[in-house]
């Protein structure tokens, strides 16, 4: 069986299933909803961290942009949801161009740009003077679309095609020059891989998943104020899911969003105090002992993880 | 005389303001195996990072195979047949199998999978742990890991930046021993060193000071070059 096959029955297929079976016996919808979101943005880090080494501190800003893309183009055009999360990814996209530049730092550099840039993202949409167009920091309001049924559908295929990229990443050329990038962009250039172009690409990716997935949460939510879809916690949740699981992997993010974002539900809410303490133990316990993730015990026992 | 592969010719270059390279010229013909020889800071890094794009020459000429690359992208020259080396040489945190695909993403799934076959029949040590990564590999294996992956792609012409570098006596020896073995297909080779332990590989050597050729010729004119023995052999 060729490897991107195995990789695909073992974790796009059961993901998946369960996305897509569990709201039929599971009635809280919200919760089955939210972890698709974070599946998805875990496996959008993945691609520009895991695989090409940018760390993106400001992730959410194409989450945001896809958001206000989609309720924009709602809002004022009243185009079809369907139509709106395709403006809503391009609205991803094109924040991605803007930001191309910030390519050329690396590492802590690099981050820190891409939060800032995140930032004045969130700050022009939440502008007052915008109010006409972005409803300013009053926030967004899409009863008219509201269809949660249908937009988690929509969630679960934006999910199903994530993963798709995942194993493709893990499998191809174009995932092993992206990580060769990661290793060192010098090197990379001359084992004859255009760094530019891939790197671009693999953002470009990146962007159009959180995109993506920011205008189906903006459909599935319909109400909605700039601080939620700006969050810094998506970015920090899905870097760290993505990392306790073991980045570089299609497994990994998926372990880490069930697992963390499994306790985060399970106890984060009620007894706040415990979940912090657990988290904080589990992490550094992680960075200490695994700190290329979960997978790198797989990894260890000499397993081909997906 | 087998035709020119490799034309340098009156290069400079440098970084800012400081200049390293003062006109350097260099050829190597097809099939010839040329030693750069030059202590610290003589240039030869620098000339390398010229002839592989990733420093601008400032002025000059530069031809590979006929065509003009002064001002190609380093990944399209390294595809047009320049195969490059590095000290280090291979990317540790990937495996083994990864770091000789790297080395011939470029061409087609069959010819990558027929030459990695053949690259391992070469290697056995490192065929043997092909799953593992490459930083698990001793500094002797990484070098050959390097060389592996930098002919993956079928190249013309391989730079090497002192292959040499942290290998104990023994295992320069070998890797010497693995050119050889490459030699006489076809395949060119510009190896820049300090050690003169190359010099066994060389067809032509050149001695680089100060950023211009002080001496070019064969291993045996060297010999007889008083000056050149004590510089580089210690002989008196």
């Amino acid at each position: 069986m060729p490897r991107w096959l195995r990789h695909t029955l073992l974790t796009v297929v059961p993901v998946i299933a369960a996305a897509a079976l569990l709201p039929l016996g599971y009635s809280n919808q919200l919760l089955l909803f939210n972890f698709v979101v974070f599946l998805t943005l875990a496996q959008g880090v993945n691609v520009i961290y895991g695989f090409t080494g940018y760390l993106p501190f400001g992730y959410v800003g194409f989450f945001g942009a896809g958001a206000y893309g989609f309720s924009l183009c709602v809002l004022h055009l009243h185009m079809a949801p369907l139509a709106a999360l395709g403006v809503g990814a391009a609205a991803a996209i094109l924040l991605g161009l803007l930001l191309t530049p910030l390519l050329r730092l690396s590492g802590a550099y690099f981050a820190i740009a891409n939060l800032a840039a995140s930032l004045a993202v969130y700050q022009v949409v939440s502008n007052p003077n915008l109010e006409n167009i972005t409803k300013g920091p009053y926030g967004i309001s899409l009863s008219g679309v509201f269809n949660p049924t249908l937009a988690y559908s929509v969630a679960v295929l934006i999910l199903a095609a994530t993963l798709g990229l995942a194993v493709y990443l893990r499998n191809s050329r174009f995932g092993l020059s992206l990580q060769a990038i990661r290793e060192d962009a010098i090197s990379a250039s001359m084992a004859g891989i255009d760094v530019v172009r891939s790197r671009t690409l693999a953002w470009l990716l990146s962007a159009l998943v959180a995109g993506l997935s920011g205008g189906v949460f903006a459909w599935y939510v319909s109400v909605f104020y700039p601080e939620t879809v700006f969050s810094p916690e998506f970015s920090i949740f899905a870097i760290v899911f993505a990392l306790f699981g073991g980045v570089a992997t299609v497994t990994g993010p998926i372990l880490g969003v069930i697992i963390l974002y499994g306790i985060y539900n399970a106890i984060g809410i009620s007894t706040p105090q415990y979940f912090q303490l657990l988290y904080g133990l589990l992490i550094m316990g992680l960075v200490l002992f695994l700190p290329n993730g979960l997978v790198s015990l797989f990894k260890r026992w000499g397993i081909d993880v997906p | 005389m087998a035709p020119e592969l490799l034309h340098a010719c009156g290069l400079e270059s440098g970084y800012g303001r400081v200049q390293v390279l003062w006109g350097t010229e260099l050829v190597v013909r097809e099939g010839e195996t040329v030693v750069l020889l030059g202590a610290n800071g003589a240039g030869k890094t620098t000339l390398l990072k010229v002839l592989m794009g990733l420093l601008e020459a400032w002025r000059g000429e530069l031809r590979f195979a006929g065509a003009d690359i002064a001002h190609t992208r380093t990944d399209r020259r390294v595809r047009s047949g320049i195969a490059y080396m590095s000290e280090i040489g291979c990317f540790p945190g990937l495996t083994i199998e990864e770091n000789i695909r790297i080395g011939g993403q470029f061409m087609t799934a069959a010819a990558l999978r027929a030459r990695i076959d053949e690259l391992y029949a070469i290697f056995p040590a490192i065929a043997q742990r092909r799953k593992a990564l490459a930083s698990s590999l001793s500094g002797g294996q990484r070098k050959m890991l390097g060389i592996a992956k930098a002919l993956a792609g079928n190249p013309r012409l391989l730079i090497m930046d002192e292959p040499s570098a942290g290998l104990s006596p023994l295992f320069v020896k070998e890797v010497i021993r693995a050119l050889e073995g490459f030699r006489g297909q076809g395949l060119s080779f510009l190896i820049a060193e300090q050690n003169v332990k190359f010099l066994e590989l060389a067809d032509r050597v050149y001695t680089l000071e100060g950023g211009r050729i002080g001496f070019e010729g064969s291993v045996a004119a060297m010999h007889e070059n008083d000056a050149l023995r004590r510089a580089y052999f210690g002989l008196k």
